[in-house]
């Protein structure tokens, strides 16, 4: 008998997170999972539109604009896309651990470690070619970041030290340890005014999609969300996850090796973080400095929960957020309102989604074959 | 790296820029105009650095036939190679100011090649003539009003201990430490500057902890160099300390301990450029400039300063702009007993040598690492 | 390098206790706020928000009016609003307050900057210190024992929540809606409601906190005025095993971690200082590890609160 990986698991005790079920059970079932977060789009968008009125600037011009900014032309197109790159791996950094219902907000600090892993790589293999350099960059990014949360994963388990805080104790730790070796010993004496490491060397850095400008990071990070959809979805272990989530004592009496599962899930978190951080390396900065701490790992957070924590949703949620993001260049030099306007909008967003939480289940006519 | 489809892309590009241009009807026509683009990775209205170069986009936007727009809070990251694209394409600007300095490499200089029609002006950056052509960096000898501000700082320090709040130990910091200490010694041969890095651009807690450490471990005058010296000006006042402020005139903060500060002038230096730009003549690529050059200032001295002090200050000033006076003038020993610059060695403001700082002049209590 | 009033080492342990007075304000009013809303069940991540937004409102009013106080006044209630908020939305069945909390920072610094802007430039009047060091003539201690009457409030609100949690009618019926929703509704209480009241109690007192940031140290408004000051106090809560007491311990010890940094520096120690500006968050994962336990996971948490389960 082959066991159901597909079939959705209530969420019952650790956590109370509502994770959407598998799309593979066909869109009548998922249908209120497209409806209720489009509706709480529409809804924050009007709310922000009110917010914006109540300071003089006409809603109408917002919309246009940040339509312009992030969807309009190729070029929008494109900084929408850059921007959403890291913000899909980040995202997973999140998403996996949601499923044994534990909730990791260390992306960031992941991220950093990372990317520091990946420089040292590069740095050490520079006599190899390019494409050895940038696979050891990409292990040592994913090794790197796995080990990182895979500590709070760790703490968890086995001291019982809670991951919401102990992840978030690790983004400031490795954000004093980035600064700390980048301006100490892996500081390159040339980067007088903007301390740096060496440059992991022109030939090693990782370019863009052919006949666009954005970097392979992008790809990666959607066959990372479908890898890891897949595996939580469609694999026995991503099942035995689900269901430690749903109910850990359920799971510890039917056998399941808890600790295996949160230390693989959270250094799977991690490793993906992590690769966001050298592609940051590689295909952006080329060095490792404190440019890196931009807040993906915490823009991140958000993306994963809008997605309701399924790897395959972080993918448009990751794009939308890049949009509002990419549009707000635009709103400040057309419209004049300040950079804080975007986060305004994100964390309206953010709440409305989440509010509208309460309306599944409420509507009988969205659901499908599977309730 | 992978080969772009160069041509395809910039089909693309063009057509889209096209459509965008006839589909925007509230774009206004900036044929008789010329549009500059100011870049600013901080707030700007941080009464410091941005606020500075805000200042000098304000007056321009009071000239004639000059369109200003303005972007704030762009990170040192792929962000801002995207900002300047869409100030480029969708406000038509010819001339960018991207002031952060982590702004130069990569994202201007690629910017630069793939836009060769565009001037790009840069703070702080190190032009080399490897560099594509298109793209300038200016920079203020800031460290040259530090100097002064140090003469007043020297002579109004009762403990003959200052305090300097900095960011992080980077050449540019450090010049403005070494220089604000070797003129106090003007007035004070035997002062001591005592200097605290907090570790980054703006954290204002940790500028108020430092502020406080300093004036606990014996300072009453104090400066800064960070993003936005509005914390350590208003605490060292609260303290009963004196202060000389930085990047912008903090005096109102703190009228009766300012004593005096060094300041940029970008509003005597933008609209130069931009009447360069618009009269086809080329800036140079390398700008470099101190108060001979109006390229900073110092702040008008406060109600407390005596004469005698005013005097002396004076004095190197008109040294500075007269171009006599020398300010890293050998010998000069770093707080390690190293000689750093030999005697008789004369290295003035242009010298290269003191782009790559990295001690602290004897005087100076603190470590740059 | 001794020069007059130059105390030499003694430096370090005076800063580090000013440095506990100061810094730990902030820390202490929001994690006794967060204490009691996580008391009644719920967790509110969004202080970071509510924290900000106080700072900014007490700003703003402090500057208009030109009372400090009232500016505290409105800091507080500006952070009882957002909790209200908070409270709102996760009462709605099936809502994750973990999520909300994220969603309410994000919106409230968004916020807060957003009408903050007008409040960089100009200066507020400022909250009053109170002496207590008029007794010695060290100028060190003299300005460490300068203290603000806030933290003074903070210290006296720690055993004031610890008894009122103890012994008040209210302190037991937040005490059950966080023990167990179904003993709370069999006594014929509203869980929401009651909830509600503790994070909107929460929330004030996170505001009073920010207030403190902004009038009186740093003491004025800009953007990078909190550095996540509002989560870590959420976890110093947890780490404080939901004691108010504790928590003021675990603030202090917070604040006085802060000040280790620029105090070293201060004496001459620099090398290393990103670390040592890490000492806090190093130290509070230290503890935390070193007092959890898997098997009695979270002792004295509330059973009802969501991370707990």
């Amino acid at each position: 008998m082959k066991a159901d990986v597909g079939a959705p698991v209530a969420p019952t005790g650790l956590g109370q997170i509502v994770r959407a079920p598998s799309y593979g059970r066909g869109i009548g079932g998922a249908g209120e999972y497209i409806v209720i977060p489009a509706l709480a789009l529409v809804g924050s968008l009007v709310l922000f539109g009110i917010f914006v009125a109540l300071f003089g600037k006409n809603p109408l011009d917002l919309y246009f604009y940040m339509y312009q900014g992030a969807f309009g032309t190729w070029f929008s197109w494109q900084n929408t896309l850059i921007r959403a790159a890291p913000l899909i791996l980040t995202a997973l950094c999140t998403a996996l651990p949601a499923q044994l219902g534990m909730v990791i907000i260390g992306g960031e600090g992941a991220l950093l470690v990372g990317a520091l892993a990946a420089t040292s790589a590069a740095l050490v293999m520079q006599w190899a070619p390019p494409i050895v350099v940038d696979l050891a960059m990409a292990a040592a990014g994913m090794i790197g970041g796995g080990l990182w949360i895979m500590l709070s994963g760790a703490l968890r388990h086995y001291r019982g030290v809670n991951e919401t805080i102990s992840s978030l104790l690790l983004v400031y730790i490795a954000l004093a340890i980035l600064n700390f070796l980048v301006e100490g010993p892996m500081r390159d004496p040339a980067s007088l005014n903007k301390p740096s490491t060496h440059s992991i060397g022109a030939a090693n850095m990782i370019g863009n999609i052919p006949g666009t400008e954005v970097h392979w990071g992008f790809v990666f990070g959607i066959i990372a969300a479908v890898l890891s959809y897949i595996l939580v979805y469609h694999t026995v272990f991503g099942f035995a996850a689900r269901v430690a989530g749903g109910n850990i004592r359920a799971a510890k009496v039917v056998g399941l090796s808890v600790g295996k599962l949160v230390l693989i899930i959270c250094f799977l978190a991690g490793a993906a973080a992590g690769l966001a951080g050298m592609f940051e390396v590689a295909a952006v900065q080329g060095r490792a400095n404190a440019n890196l701490a931009a807040g993906y790992g915490f823009a991140g957070i958000l993306v994963a929960f809008l997605a309701r924590q399924n790897p395959l949703a972080v993918i448009p949620v990751a794009i939308l957020l890049g949009g509002i993001g990419a549009s707000g260049g635009l709103l400040q030099r057309r419209l004049g309102l300040p950079d804080a306007s975007v986060l305004v909008l994100q964390g309206m967003i953010f709440v409305m989604v989440l509010a509208s939480d309460t309306l599944y289940g409420r509507w009988g006519f969205l659901k499908g074959k599977t309730s | 790296m992978i080969l772009n489809n160069i041509s395809r892309r910039r089909l693309l590009q063009g057509t889209a820029a096209l459509g965008l241009g006839a589909a925007v009807p509230l774009n206004r026509a900036f044929a008789k105009e010329t549009t500059v683009g100011f870049i600013y990775v901080g707030s700007r209205d941080d009464y410091g650095y941005n606020q500075a170069h805000a200042a000098g986009a304000a007056a321009l936007k009071k000239m004639a036939g000059i369109k200003v727009v303005e972007e704030e809070k762009v990170p040192e990251t792929e962000d801002v190679e995207k900002t300047m694209e869409s100030m480029i394409n969708l406000d038509g600007a010819t001339l960018l100011f991207p002031t952060s300095f982590g702004y130069f490499n990569p994202h201007v200089l690629k910017m630069a090649v793939k836009y060769p029609k565009v001037r790009f002006e840069h703070c702080g950056g190190l032009w080399t003539p490897k560099d594509p052509k298109n793209v300038g960096s200016y920079f203020g000898y800031i460290d040259e009003a530090q100097h002064v501000s140090g003469v007043i700082a020297g002579h109004m320090s009762k403990s003959g201990k200052l305090g300097f709040v900095a960011a992080k130990p980077i050449p540019q910091v450090l010049r403005n430490i070494n220089a604000f200490t070797m003129g106090a010694k003007l007035a004070n041969p035997k002062i001591k500057l005592q200097v605290i890095f907090t570790g980054d651009w703006s954290m204002p807690v940790k500028e108020a902890e430092a502020t406080n450490s300093l004036i606990d471990a014996g300072a009453d005058v104090l400066t800064c160099h960070v993003d936005g010296p509005k914390t350590v000006v208003e605490n060292a006042a609260r303290r009963g300390a004196m202060v000389c402020g930085y990047h912008v005139n903090q005096s109102v903060l703190a009228p009766k301990a300012y004593l005096t500060g060094a300041e940029w002038n970008w509003e005597v230096l933008y609209p130069r450029f931009v009447k360069m730009f618009t009269s086809g003549e080329t800036i140079p690529n390398f700008y470099r400039g101190g108060l001979k050059e109006q390229l900073v200032k110092v702040s008008p001295y406060g109600p407390m300063v005596p004469a005698a002090a005013r005097k002396q200050a004076d004095g190197v000033k008109a040294g500075l702009i007269a171009g006599t006076y020398v300010i890293f003038k050998g010998p000069v020993v770093d707080n390690k007993g190293k000689t750093v610059i030999a005697s008789g060695v004369s290295r003035g403001q242009t010298d290269p040598e003191l782009e790559k700082m990295d001690y602290l002049v004897d005087g100076v209590i603190g470590a740059t690492s | 390098m001794a020069g007059p009033g130059d105390i030499g080492l003694w430096t370090i342990p005076v800063a580090v206790l000013g440095g506990a007075v100061r810094v730990s304000t902030p820390f202490l009013f929001v994690s006794l706020g967060e204490c009691v809303t996580e008391r009644s069940g719920r967790i509110n991540l969004g202080l970071e928000g509510t924290l900000v937004m106080g700072a900014m409102a007490g700003y703003g009013v402090s500057y208009l009016t030109g009372s400090p106080w009232l500016g505290v006044l409105a800091a507080g209630v500006t952070g009882a609003a957002m909790g209200a908020l908070h409270a709102v939305i996760c009462g709605l069945p099936r809502v994750n307050d973990i999520a909300v909390g994220i969603a309410l920072m994000l919106f409230g610094v968004g916020l807060a900057f957003y009408l903050g802007k007008p409040l960089i430039e100009p200066s507020a009047a400022q909250l009053p210190s109170i002496d207590l060091g008029w007794w010695t003539d060290i100028p060190q201690l003299h300005a460490a024992l300068r203290i603000n009457a806030l933290f003074l409030i903070g210290v006296a609100l720690a055993p004031v929540l610890v008894w009122a949690l103890r012994s008040t009618r209210w302190g037991l019926i937040i005490r059950t809606a966080g023990e167990s929703a179904d003993a709370a509704l069999a006594m014929g209480y509203s869980v929401n409601i009651i909830r509600l009241r503790a994070t909107m109690f929460g929330g004030f007192l996170a505001g009073i906190g920010g207030s403190f940031l902004s009038l009186y140290y740093p003491g004025s408004w800009n953007e990078g005025l909190s550095s996540g000051q509002g989560i870590t106090a959420v976890a110093l809560v947890i780490f404080a095993r939901w004691n108010p007491l504790l928590c003021l311990a675990a603030s202090i010890l917070f604040g006085g971690a802060a000040a280790l940094g620029p105090a070293l520096q201060s004496v001459g120690y620099s090398h290393g200082y990103h670390l040592f500006n890490a000492a806090p968050y190093i130290l509070t994962l230290l503890i935390m590890i070193a007092t959890c336990s898997p098997k009695r996971t979270l002792i004295g948490a509330p059973a009802e609160l969501s991370i707990t389960r």
